[in-house]
């Protein structure tokens, strides 16, 4: 969906998104590395209420919109922390990034 | 308040009653008589309004409620009782799902002490219900624990009624209004009382551009009706208490059941409550009093730490002086009624089913006077 | 602890008060939710290669940075701000998130310099995959160097439109098409009416010329007048449509102009006023910065949307100004510093009323038709917000009452414009007598236990590293 532009000079990490391997220029954020992972959506919103309109079975799909913070659209699942702002997250070495999937589910140890 | 120039009959706007008070008790009250084929209006302030209605938590709760007062006990009671029916036929009336459940809740206590004191507090309960009866259950931490998964393993243990619930307040709000809108009543936001006449079975009140009539008036306007109540012969002393709540992302199900300060909503947020802060007309929040929230919910349920609060919020309770319901009818202007208390969502039901009917039979029945301002009067003299 | 001045944002305006109110004595704090310093307009400057795709205008940010860098203030990136609480006579109590930790800061003077945002545009099919802001390919481009495979469409009006069509094209990857808004009228009514500002405004002028003749030199396709914009697509965008057209696209670029951030400002409940000519809610505030709260101003978009420069030349008005106020300079040294600045002021602002005007978005940018997601969070339609007028919401906030547009985890900063004038639309009122959702804290998320202070847990330690508490 993403991918460098032809001279670029940014040195480049490695990152998982879906279990898989991708690499990303250093400086891109979460939401930048699925993009360039060719994801078609990042997450899926949450079940809506009755009140909204009747999609049946899961959410709708979505992707980064605003890319700074703002429309909380891009929301990812980074290092087993759901929910997080995937474009406000930079990129690290090994970081492990899923898309969410609805509401998250609780960890109780 | 100036007195009103007195309005030409036929200026003046005629309905069966005037309901002033477009929250949770105004619309319960006003769907109850529009319901009974009373032609209403309900007049309601504007967007930015004091509100109790935005600030409730959603509990059908009954096990907290009237220690030493058996009447509020057995009407709080009345009003579980008449829920389910109620939640049925506003979404049939409305097609909106409430969300309401009512499978019983628990009180947590988080120390052996607050645990005794509980137990204490339901035999009391048990004892003052006498004939009326009063059905509940101690549990310890490993039942609780059994219940409740993820558990703080400092949590002593709980009080259980099966009389306890909850349900999605705004949905419930949206509903009534809905409901009442579809039974032929008149909603009129942006409203404020400018002046009013009263005279028995004859009141008249101006709001703004135009003058409204009615033989009968309910005065439900939250915090307001402290000072509308002498115009009409009627007395609410009423102060407000703020509470503040915290409100999580979405989470998958994960409770069968509400607990008297946290409450997971059918779309999956959690809400943590709250507070009880005397300071007046003041919505501001306070870290501090966040703070003391997010900690009782973490020693309560560990896992809740990971969660992020989206939003929170402030609001201002309706208090009484003893924190029970005033629901009075005026001696001196027959045909005036006011309603207040800080439980609009466990009192919904008995509001439109129970309170509703007796206005429109023209008087409040005998057991609601223990409700009556004028005990207020009496603990004064004594 | 105790701070003289606490600025929050580290864009032009923010990064310009520090340096200036540092070197004027003012023991000052600058804290900002980003890694690294820049805002939006500069964000990833420190990291850009000198001769960057973004052309010179990216370059003042680096001095910027440098002089934060360089000053005494101190500078916590990665850091939340999620509730302020006014003081009483000036200034207030800042709470601050980071890393797992919450703290507070006093302060006697607060700067708010957050900026802009994007103003949403509300189309049929917005919410889409792959349907992002102009803006957002900018920043991609900005701090990854990335660009759009496949084909992509830029779609709406104003200057950041066009300038991100050439960014794109310079870097190799050519949008298929601008398709712009601007109804032909616009033109007319903008060069009529402010003729004499085109000339002030000269050296903009001629900067916005020359992007449109980059464009056109590139063989970008420009269309315009275009009406009724849609997405096409079922589960991602697949194209986009407009009245008498339509292209397949795997990219879609929008923009509508950017407004306040008003967030923060809003949750303070400090004055507000609704300003006809940028069709957006401003905070009320003096030729200081100054608002309706003692020791509180803003600076910089965050209070008119003026562009990168003017914020930094207001941002050093209000550290001149809170510098007075706390004493270090008296107001004569401060009226003498100032005027020069003013100067500067007056030439950055000089374009701006022909570009509102010619800019100025439609109304059904602002009101869309019923079936479009008006609330994304909690997929809100603008039908829904309609029939729940007719109930009798007759307002922003009895609206997230019935509809709990607003609720959802951004709070009300996309949908709040909307919905503000659809009940506006929708009641025959003006937008002016509507109002604005409040907002509440936390004024961006935080976790149950960071505000708990419990003990931290690697799960809440942020993937910034810097942990500035020391």
């Amino acid at each position: 969906m993403f991918r460098p532009r032809p001279d670029s000079r940014h040195a480049t990490i490695c990152v998982e998104v879906e279990g898989r391997l991708v690499r990303v220029p250093a400086g891109a954020s979460a939401a930048a590395a699925v993009l360039i992972a060719g994801l078609s959506s990042i997450r899926e919103t949450p079940l809506p209420t009755g009140q909204a309109r009747g999609l049946k079975g899961h959410g709708a799909e979505r992707g980064p919109y605003c890319m700074m913070g703002i429309c909380f659209d891009c929301l990812a699942e980074i290092d087993g922390v759901p929910n997080r702002q995937s474009c406000m997250i930079a990129a690290r070495p090994g970081m492990r990034i899923r898309r969410q999937r609805g509401a998250r589910a609780v960890a109780m140890k | 308040m100036a007195p009103v120039r007195v309005a030409r009959q036929e200026e003046m706007r005629r309905f069966d009653a005037i309901v002033i008070g477009g929250g949770l008790v105004g619309t319960a009250i006003g769907y109850g008589l529009a319901r009974a084929g009373r032609l209403v209006v309900l007049i309601d302030e504007g967007d930015v309004a004091y509100r109790a209605s935005r600030g409730n938590f959603g509990l059908v709760w009954v096990q907290t409620k009237g220690l030493g007062a058996p009447h509020y006990q057995r009407w709080t009671r009345a009003s579980a009782a008449a829920w389910p029916l109620f939640a049925g036929e506003l979404e049939e009336r409305t097609g909106i799902k409430l969300g309401h459940e009512q499978n019983g809740g628990v009180q947590l206590c988080l120390s052996d002490a607050e645990l005794a004191k509980r137990h204490a507090m339901m035999q009391q309960m048990q004892v003052e219900a006498g004939n009326f009866g009063f059905e509940y259950r101690m549990l310890d931490h490993a039942e609780l624990a059994a219940m409740l998964p993820g558990l703080g393993p400092t949590v002593a243990g709980a009080s259980w009624t099966p009389y306890d619930g909850h349900v999605n307040s705004l949905l419930l709000f949206h509903a009534l209004h809905k409901a009442f809108a579809a039974a032929g009543g008149t909603y009129l936001p942006d409203s404020t009382v400018t002046a009013a006449v009263a005279a028995p079975g004859d009141f008249r009140i101006d709001v703004g551009s135009e003058t409204l009539g009615a033989p009968q008036i309910v005065l439900a306007a939250g915090l307001g009706n402290a000072a509308l109540a002498p115009l009409f012969g009627l007395r609410a002393p009423v102060r407000p208490q703020r509470g503040q709540i915290l409100v999580t992302e979405r989470t998958s199900r994960t409770w069968p059941i509400p607990l008297g300060s946290i409450r997971q909503t059918p779309e999956g947020s959690i809400l943590l409550g709250s507070s009880e802060e005397e300071v007046g007309f003041d919505t501001s929040q306070k870290p501090e009093i966040m703070r003391a929230i997010a900690r009782r919910a973490v020693l309560s349920f560990p896992w809740l730490a990971e969660l992020q609060i989206v939003r929170a919020w402030s609001a201002l309770r309706v208090m009484p002086p003893d924190g029970l319901p005033i629901y009075d009818e005026s001696e001196r202007l027959p045909g005036a009624f006011t309603a207040n208390c800080h439980s609009g969502v466990t009192l919904a039901a008995a509001h439109a089913s129970l309170f509703a009917p007796m206005v429109a039979a023209g008087a409040l029945d005998p057991m609601l006077a223990p409700f009556s301002a004028k005990r207020f009067d009496v603990s004064a003299a004594a | 602890m105790t701070v003289d001045l606490a600025i929050i944002g580290a864009g032009p305006a923010g990064m310009a008060a520090a340096a200036l109110a540092a070197e004027l004595g003012l023991d000052t704090l600058v804290v900002d939710e980003a890694d690294t310093p820049g805002g939006q307009i500069y964000r990833g400057v420190e990291h850009a290669p000198e001769a960057s795709a973004l052309g010179a205008d990216y370059l003042p940010g680096r001095r910027l940075v440098t002089q934060l860098r360089e000053s005494t203030a101190r500078y916590r990136p990665g850091t939340t701000v999620w509730h302020i609480d006014p003081g009483a006579s000036g200034g207030g109590i800042l709470s601050l998130a980071a890393a797992g930790y919450s703290e507070t800061v006093a302060a006697r003077q607060i700067l708010i310099a957050t900026g802009a945002i994007e103003r949403p545009v509300p189309i049929p099919g917005w919410t889409l995959p792959g349907v992002m802001t102009a803006g957002a390919a900018q920043l991609l481009l900005k701090t990854a160097d990335l660009v759009p495979e496949g084909q992509a469409v830029l779609a709406g009006q104003g200057p950041l439109l066009y300038l991100t069509a050439l960014q794109l094209t310079r870097a190799g990857a050519p949008p298929l098409a601008v398709l712009e808004t601007t109804p032909a009228a616009n033109y007319h009514a903008a060069t009529a009416r402010y003729v004499g500002e085109l000339w002030r405004g000269r050296r903009d002028l001629g900067k916005g010329l020359a992007l449109l003749f980059g464009l056109v030199r590139a063989g970008v396709a420009v269309r315009r007048g275009v009406r009724r914009l849609r997405v096409l697509g079922r589960h991602r965008v697949e194209g986009v449509a407009w009245e008498g057209g339509e292209i397949a696209v795997d990219h879609l670029f929008l923009h509508e102009g950017v407004i306040p951030n008003t967030q923060i400002s809003l949750a303070l409940q400090i004055a507000h006023r609704w300003d006809e000519a940028q069709r957006c809610w401003r905070p009320a505030v003096d030729e200081w910065g100054r608002t309706s709260l003692p020791g509180i101003a803003i600076a910089g978009d965050g209070a008119e949307i003026a562009g990168a420069g003017a914020a930094a030349l207001s941002g050093r008005l209000a550290a001149l100004d809170a510098a007075a106020a706390l004493g270090r300079i008296d107001e004569e040294d401060r009226d003498r510093r100032a005027r020069p600045i003013r100067s500067g002021l007056a030439r950055e602002r000089a374009i701006r009323p022909f570009l509102d005007a010619l800019y100025r978005p439609a109304d059904s940018v602002l009101s869309p038709a019923d079936a479009v997601i008006a609330c994304r969070c909690e997929e809100v339609s603008t039908g829904q917000i309609r029939r729940a007028v007719q109930l009798g919401a007759s307002g922003p906030n009895q609206m997230k009452a019935f509809l709990r547009c607003g609720m959802g985890p951004c709070q009300g900063r996309v949908c709040g414009p909307i919905v503000g004038a659809v009940i506006a639309a929708a009641r025959g009122v003006a937008i002016a007598e509507i109002g604005t959702f409040r907002p509440r804290a936390p004024y961006k998320p935080i976790t149950v236990g960071t505000l708990a202070g419990v003990e931290r847990d690697p799960h809440q330690i942020a993937d910034n590293e810097q942990d500035s508490f020391a």
